[in-house]
């Protein structure tokens, strides 16, 4: 494996790798978070126009993160004070956000499809290399969110009260604050996740360009249980898938065969990984 | 409420008529078009020009007959997410089987020369195996490996409308027209047109009766009694000694059925042959998704809230053919409709409580 190789992996994984991390935080706090992504698409969207507007890309993320946690307030206030069914309102939300960024690009931007400017400024490269600076912080907090679900009483809460809310609920844990906190915090963090697709990994947008890496965070936070540093291993299982998707197409391989492979490795993968898991559970209870 | 004859009679018609217009699904439409509305507005596009070129889109002038060709595909896509719905799976990857149900159903006529009513009859199973097949590798997913079906349906959706889109490309392209389509399907494998119509052939009496078959299933039969048991609870279903891997994976199966049917029933009909995209586009698939979601529970009402959001996907296309008003208008709607009608739901239920 050569350098570019690997800097392309690096790359593919940073915006599934900030979804599923908001993910994971939903998924310790007890709620099924499907959102991400519509999530993503509205952070891509919100760091290009803000981003072309102002001429600042740190501007158009800084944009994005508020515009997403306010998305997911859409999702927020139904689940967790009312008690509405997550996956419904999340497959309204995710349909909400590719309507809304399709009708608003062509009002906007003044066109469908794909919209690219040289005016439009992408991230700054990190020195040395072609990641944008976000990357590492998609790394760096995924060390933090392990130390802190680990090593501090509010992350072991949070746990808490994803395993036994009742139990969380009569020690005194705020549960519906400490969810609201999960779901406003995954939003956040797909904003990051979207602004580093729409101006990390390429400089434009396309219509529904988050092209299910949302969802496939949602496997990868399925294969991770509560565990950062198995997400991490998840995600750049899919980076990997994506990039030698590209490196398929370059060598001849029609297009359709680059967009299916990374669908396909992470659902062979997690086949493997559950059959794996169940043996293993078989063998104990034995 | 008063005790008199008198005071009944008089209140209970405004009683009923307040039922109806205060009804969760009825409160969700008139919300989601006032939000709609808002968002026009901030865009700066007068919803006083977008929505009566909406509905003109859907029902106006030469308009109607492609809207009820339209809502061939809607209603049978409503189903293929109602059918896993209704045992409480969720299908959302009703683009990748209903593809693959398009381009098998193409193949299948191109490929194979059946003779006379067995060219259509051939063509519609093939595709409605395909869709099965499709949504059904879902099921041992999610009741083996406890991956959730809404999940699974999704991530097999992507590499199959991929598939679709090699075969049409490269084995079943139409060669040196540079568009990728299939060939004309032969005319006997051409869906019959319905009453000298353009657009409306025998596919519509096709997805009706195949409702009709739905609702009686549902409503009227053991297993239809059983699928429902285990979408109102799954550990109950497995108590009561129901077979719910079973019945989760056939009734996925079944929803894909319908999808690959809907596919087939587009292809077999205007414009006769399969063009890459064509499936997709018009957003069938979620179109039905909120067609169910909207109907809240009531399988009957499923063919009614299909016919409205026909209207609102069919009609989008014309609001911006003719006002300029982007289309995607279609999915906000949808996507408000949703949320909405569950929070009203949810919302109705904490007040009685």
């Amino acid at each position: 494996m050569n350098l570019v190789f690997a800097g392309s992996v690096i790359t593919a994984t940073a915006p599934v790798l900030f979804a599923a991390l908001g993910g994971l935080l939903c998924a310790a706090a007890g709620v099924f978070n499907i959102a991400l992504e519509g999530q993503l698409l509205c952070g891509a969207f919100t760091a290009v126009v803000v981003g072309h507007e102002t001429g600042s890309a740190w501007l158009g993320v800084l944009a994005a993160v508020v515009a997403t946690v306010l998305f997911a307030a859409l999702l927020s206030v139904p689940a967790v004070s009312l008690g509405t069914e997550p996956i419904v309102v999340a497959v309204g939300t995710n349909l909400l956000a590719l309507g809304l960024t399709s009708f608003l690009m062509r009002r906007i931007l003044g066109l469908g499809g794909t919209y690219s400017s040289p005016d439009l400024r992408g991230l700054p490269d990190l020195p040395y290399t072609s990641q944008s600076a976000l990357v590492p912080v998609a790394f760096l907090l995924t060390a933090a969110v392990a130390f802190w679900l680990r090593r501090t009483r509010s992350g072991l809460r949070l746990r808490a009260l994803g395993g036994e809310p009742e139990a969380a609920r009569s020690l005194g844990l705020k549960v519906t604050g400490y969810r609201h906190a999960a779901v406003l915090t995954a939003g956040a963090l797909c904003g990051l996740g979207g602004a580093q697709l729409s101006l990390g990994n390429v400089t434009l947008f396309s219509e529904g360009m988050s092209a299910g890496r949302g969802w496939v965070a949602v496997v990868a936070v399925m294969l991770a249980g509560t565990s950062p540093y198995r997400l991490l291993g998840a995600c750049l299982l899919f980076g990997v898938a994506e990039a030698l998707g590209f490196r398929l197409q370059g060598a001849g391989l029609p297009q359709q065969a680059a967009d299916a492979a990374p669908y396909l490795i992470t659902l062979a993968v997690l086949v493997v990984a559950r059959v794996i898991s169940t043996r293993r559970r078989k063998e104990r209870t034995v | 409420m008063s005790v008199t004859a008198d005071g009944v009679r008089t209140r209970r018609p405004r009683n009923a008529l307040r039922r109806v217009v205060l009804a969760p699904p009825v409160l969700a439409v008139a919300g989601a078009a006032l939000l709609g509305a808002l968002v026009m507005a901030a865009a700066g596009v007068s919803p006083g020009t977008a929505y009566p070129a909406l509905v003109r889109g859907a029902i106006g002038g030469g308009n109607l007959s492609y809207t009820i060709a339209s809502y061939v595909p809607t209603l049978g896509m409503a189903l293929a997410f109602a059918i896993p719905f209704r045992a409480g799976e969720f299908n959302l990857g009703g683009d990748g089987q209903l593809t693959l149900g398009g381009i098998t159903a193409a193949a299948v006529a191109l490929k194979m020369p059946l003779p006379g009513v067995l060219a259509v009859a051939g063509a519609l199973v093939a595709a409605v195996l395909a869709g099965a097949l499709t949504a059904g590798i879902s099921g041992p997913l999610a009741t083996r490996l406890g991956l959730p079906a809404i999940v699974g349906t999704l991530l097999i959706s992507t590499p199959a409308t991929a598939l679709a889109s090699y075969l049409v490309r490269f084995p079943l392209a139409e060669k040196g027209t540079g568009i990728a389509e299939t060939p004309l399907l032969p005319e006997r494998a051409q869906l019959p047109p319905l009453g000298g119509s353009e657009y409306v052939t025998a596919g519509l009496p096709i997805i009706l009766l195949v409702t009709l078959a739905w609702l009686w299933v549902d409503g009227g039969t053991v297993l239809g009694y059983e699928i429902r048991a285990l979408g109102a609870g799954r550990e109950f279903a497995r108590y009561g000694g129901l077979p719910v891997a079973r019945l989760a994976t056939s009734s996925l199966a079944a929803g894909g059925a319908l999808a690959g049917l809907s596919g087939a029933l587009i292809v077999l009909a205007q414009p006769y042959r399969y063009v890459d995209g064509a499936l997709t586009s018009p957003g069938y698939t979620f179109t039905g998704v909120a067609a169910v979601l909207l109907a809240a529970g009531r399988p009957r009402a499923v063919p009614v809230t299909a016919a409205l959001l026909t209207v609102l996907q069919v009609g989008g296309e014309g609001m911006e053919r003719d006002a300029g008003v982007p289309g995607q208008l279609t999915q906000v709607l949808e996507g408000l409709i949703i949320v909405l009608v569950a929070v009203l739901a949810t919302a109705r239920r904490l007040r009685r409580s």
